[in-house]
């Protein structure tokens, strides 16, 4: 193999997995560290930076830096990232002075964003420091999209959304709500220099079922009964309600009708309960709630009586799967399972819709009527007009919207001056060595062996009496320092020098984790079979040296390194040394 | 300075037979030098443990006083151990031997604490043939008191702060093969590939079984003008031959070029593989061991590698016809065998 260039930002970046996994690379390990050093609003601001809503994404986020934790990969469970988030976000002090100065004299160019969701208030954040006249328009009365009307005030308090939404729109920004944009050709004829349309994935699916007519009144789609409870239009349902779906939607209906009077609420889905499309923190509340998840039954009819619902029937399925792991759900072959039911919520789903958007403004969409978007720079095939968020590819969630919204800020500032808006910004990247002393470091190098804490709860009896009444009370400092201790910084980089090597073998002796290897050059299939331990994680890099006086190389397998500096402590050439690699994406005007 | 190592561990560090990984083989960190040779020869010992799958318990670690007699504090925590006075291992071993001949014992000196202050020692447990691993960790100097000559370091080898030693070394490997050492090995600490099937090989040996090992002092003596330095040592060690260690029963995968190969049996019915490459060493003949020794001084190389093994070796306690059971599973009847058995001696006796 040839030696590794980590000189190129990408190698470093990879290393430091949850920032990797993050659509908006937050530098999570360094938001943990200030967390542990009591530096609260200094960690907020790391995170502002990067994912614009650390006080929602600490209790919203759907976290798809944990899974990807180092910490998964040596124990059982990730460093709690989210919940960490939201330990700044809790106590910090006053922000206010450290948000971007707006500039009194604006640039001359106005965008119109199109959807106060998280994407379209990213670019907005984005572009109103860098003195872009904003003018943003949405149909509901308040900012935050589908936050506001989506999730349910137990898991995300208004006055914390508000107060983030806030941030932004105080940033001078012409707000428009309670408009719904009937036409995209109007808003272009306003002569905006670009236009952003983050409107979401606003359309719930529904299920066609016999009896269906008669039993509407009581069958609603999720996503607008969630909205409808959200706005208190509506304010309670039956005492017996099935949830369809598995999704993150149905677990949200399925306790927000525990709250509104539902008492028998159960949740019914077509596939196995493995496969259910909720995130496993999140069918874990439902249970603890009370509410039953029934897998492998398909909805198969409403049954209405006297005009009114009854309930519905059900079949019984097995899930089988053939050589590709391709799934096919059989009937068993039982009879139908009936349940009752006074209200029916089907949450299987979310779709794009844009009758708004005329067909001849050179917007090009495919065949599943989703606009073409370039996935790097956000535009369309009409270069004046960016789409992010939930309506750029589907729905997905807030992180991602906000990841989006950063390009698209970047691209949309490119394009009004005039820059090709393919010409990305490199990374900000730095790297400093965290050596004090012969063995000290300026990092925690320790390595704590405390399981992940548990969240504390409210008490259940008084969480469901009031769906405003957050269900998650958050760590305390005390607490979020000890996980915050969890943490192995992994972007405290090995970083290894060969002419100062004199290839003891002390780091390869030390390493706990059997990371170091000292041996002959090969392709990477056959060294990977040749080190000291198993190295079987494809998606883990090969850190290769030059070569040695002895002709060999060092080979460090990147995968189960914990960060613990012991290689860099053991070696007398100071060959290895710990360095802090910062890596933070390059926004609108950077 | 970390004072603990962190308890994770590689998830698919693999299983001996025991089931153990190496990790339950490991001790505590260590405190010595960033670099010291002593640790690469500790990693050896506990990489050669783990894979002969050798319960833990069944092992003493006995040593003297020096960096080196330190060591065994930093593997095989599960061990017995006994860190005993300056040049006394051997005859802590010869004890504690004597008593249990059902561990294996395993002797950690360095070239001070056997070659200057232990000599005596040391000549009389090789003489002895006491079954045991005694394992040098040859640094040329005394490194716990700051890096002063040994006894071991060549004439006009000098160490960090010194002045070329003017005294002609003495070669532990030469004083074990006249002492009458039945198994004499050398290797590098920097060179785990050779040491650990010669540790292996060490312990399947039943008698005195010596492996001296350069082990580089980075703080006092790995300097260019000293012979114990990494440098100094990878240029000039010249290996007998390479060995693999195959263990009793176990299936033999590796191919190897036909002629080149001498296999020999051990006692415990494991084997030995020898690939020479010095065809003038015949490592199961004495007298062709020293003479190799002897040339390899001459061309002021270190000859590194299995040097000499006697097939035929007896240990102490062939010879001196002990009890077959460790002392202390003697019960009252085997020690008060009755006025019969008494008698009986008596009357060879008269
Ligand atoms: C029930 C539910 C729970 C969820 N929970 C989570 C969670 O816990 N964590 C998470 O990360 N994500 C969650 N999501 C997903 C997340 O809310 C979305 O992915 C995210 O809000 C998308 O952001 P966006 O900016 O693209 O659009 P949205 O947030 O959808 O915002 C679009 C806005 O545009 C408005 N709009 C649409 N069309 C027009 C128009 N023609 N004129 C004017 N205004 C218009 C909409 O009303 C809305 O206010 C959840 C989604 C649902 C449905
Ligand atoms: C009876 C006695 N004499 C002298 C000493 C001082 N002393 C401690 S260690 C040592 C030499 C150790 O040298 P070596 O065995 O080579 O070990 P190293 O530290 O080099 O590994 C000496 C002379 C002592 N501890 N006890
Ligand atoms: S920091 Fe060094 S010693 Fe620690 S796990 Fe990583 S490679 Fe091993
Ligand atoms: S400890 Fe340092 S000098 Fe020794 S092998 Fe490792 S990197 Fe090289
Ligand atoms: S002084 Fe020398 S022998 Fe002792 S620990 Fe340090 S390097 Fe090793
Ligand atoms: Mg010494």
């Amino acid at each position: 193999m040839k030696p590794t260039d980590t000189k190129n930002p990408e190698y470093f970046h990879k290393v430091v997995d949850c920032q990797y996994a993050c659509p908006a690379h937050t530098p999570v390990p360094e938001y943990i560290r200030l967390i542990a050093a009591e530096r609260y609003t200094d960690a907020y601001m790391i995170n502002w930076q990067s994912n614009v809503f650390p006080g929602i994404l600490g209790r919203t986020c759907d976290r798809p830096c944990e899974p990807a934790c180092r910490r998964v990969r040596v124990e059982e469970q990730p460093v709690a990232i989210c919940r960490l988030k939201r330990v700044a976000a809790d106590n910090k002090e006053d922000i206010r002075d450290r948000l971007p100065e707006i500039p009194k004299t604006k640039n001359g160019k106005r965008v119109a964003l199109i959807g106060a969701g998280p994407a379209s208030l990213t670019v907005a954040r984005g572009l109103a420091p860098l003195g872009y006249s904003i003018d943003i328009f949405d149909n509901q009365f308040a900012g935050g999209g589908m936050m506001r009307s989506q999730i349910p005030s137990f898991r995300l308090p208004i006055e914390v959304l508000d107060e983030e939404v806030n941030y932004i729109l105080d940033m001078g920004i012409n707000a428009v709500f309670d408009i719904q944009v009937e036409s995209l050709r109007e808003i272009l004829e306003e002569d905006y220099d670009a236009v952003f349309v983050g409107t979401g994935a606003p359309r719930g699916k529904g299920l066609n079922l016999p009896g269906l007519e008669d039993a509407m009144p009581n069958v609603y789609l999720g996503i607008d009964w969630l909205s409808s409870v959200a706005f208190e239009h509506t304010r309670s349902i039956g005492k017996r309600v099935l949830v369809l779906g598995g999704g993150n939607t149905a677990m949200d209906c399925c306790r927000t009708s525990r709250r509104m009077g539902g008492e028998d609420v159960r949740v019914v889905v077509r596939s196995p309960f493995e496969e259910m499309k909720a995130s496993p923190w999140e069918k874990e509340d439902a249970a603890n709630e009370g509410i039953p998840i029934y897998n492998n039954h398909v909805p198969k009819e409403f049954v209405v009586e006297d005009g009114k619902l009854k309930g519905m029937h059900f079949e019984k399925v097995e899930a089988h799967y053939d050589d590709e792991g391709k799934r096919t759900l059989v009937p068993t072959g039982e009879d139908l399972v009936f349940m009752e039911a006074d209200d029916v919520l089907m949450a299987i789903g979310q779709e794009n819709a844009f009758p708004w958007i005329e067909r001849d403004l050179g917007i090009e969409f495919d065949k599943w009527e989703m606009p073409v978007v370039d996935p790097v720079t956000f535009q369309s095939t009409n270069e004046k007009v960016f789409f992010g968020g939930d309506s750029a590819f589907g729905p997905e969630n807030i992180i991602t919207a906000v990841a989006h919204g950063h390009q698209a800020a970047v691209s949309i500032d490119l394009f009004c001056r005039g820059e090709d808006v393919h010409n990305r910004p490199p990374p900000h990247v730095s790297q400093s060595s965290q050596k004090m002393g012969v063995h000290e470091w300026s990092y925690d190098n320790a390595v704590a062996n405390d399981l992940r804490y548990v969240v504390p709860h409210a008490p259940l009896s008084k969480a469901l009496k009031n769906r405003k009444i957050e269900v998650e009370l958050g760590f305390d400092t005390e607490t979020g320092y000890k996980e915050a201790e969890r943490c192995l910084n992994c972007d405290v980089q090995t970083v290894f020098d060969e002419l100062r090597c004199i290839e003891c073998d002390a780091c390869v002796d030390i390493c706990p984790t059997d990371c170091i290897t000292f041996t002959t050059n090969g392709t990477e299939e056959d060294l990977r079979q040749r080190l000291e331990a198993p190295a079987g994680n494809l998606a883990q890099d090969l850190y290769i040296s030059a070569d040695l006086p002895t002709m060999r190389v060092m080979v460090k397998d990147e995968n189960v390194c914990l960060h613990c500096g012991l290689c860099a402590e053991r070696c007398p050439t100071t060959a290895w040394d710990m360095q802090k690699f910062l890596y933070n994406v390059s926004k609108a005007g950077e | 300075m970390s004072y603990q190592l962190p308890k994770f561990r590689h998830p698919e560090l693999p299983v001996n037979d025991l089931g153990y990984t190496r990790a339950d083989y490991e001790g505590a960190i260590s405190t010595l030098c960033a670099g010291c040779g002593h640790d690469s020869i500790s990693g050896a010992i506990v990489r050669a443990c783990h894979e002969l799958s050798i319960e833990p318990h069944k092992i003493a670690k006995l040593s003297g006083i020096g960096c080196s007699s330190k060591a065994p504090t930093y593997f095989l925590g599960n061990s017995h151990g006994f860190n005993s006075v300056h040049g006394r291992m051997p005859s802590v071993v010869t004890g504690a031997a004597l008593a249990n001949r059902d561990l294996l014992y395993m002797g950690v000196s360095g070239d001070g604490d056997t070659a200057s202050i232990g000599m005596g020692q040391f000549a009389h447990v090789a003489r002895r043939n006491l079954n045991m691993v005694y394992i040098v960790m040859n640094n040329g100097c005394y490194g716990l008191t700051k890096g002063q000559d040994s006894a071991t370091a060549d004439r006009g080898s000098a160490s960090k702060k010194g002045d070329p030693n003017i005294y002609s070394a003495i070669d532990l490997c030469g004083t074990a093969l006249q002492m009458g050492a039945t198994f004499v090995a050398r290797s590098f600490s920097g060179d785990k590939e050779q040491l650990v099937p010669l540790i292996k090989a060490a312990i399947s040996h039943r008698g005195f079984a010596l492996i001296d090992v350069v082990s580089p002092c980075v703080t006092f003596n790995n300097n260019s003008k000293s012979t114990k330095s990494y440098d100094f040592v990878r240029e000039h060690a010249e290996a007998t031959g390479t060995i693999d260690f195959v263990p009793m029963h176990s299936e033999i995968t590796t191919h190897y070029q036909p002629g080149h190969a001498h296999e020999v049996t051990m006692h415990d019915g494991s084997s030995i593989r020898l690939y020479k490459m010095d065809e003038s060493l015949n490592p199961f003949d004495r007298r062709s061991a020293v003479n190799v020794l002897e040339e390899h001084r001459y061309s002021g190389n270190i000859l590194t590698g299995l040097i000499y093994m006697n097939l035929d070796s007896r240990d102490l306690h062939e010879v001196l016809e002990t009890s077959q059971r460790p002392l202390n599973a003697l019960d009252e009847s085997d020690l008060c065998p009755g006025n019969k058995m008494l008698v009986n001696i008596n009357a060879s006796l008269r």
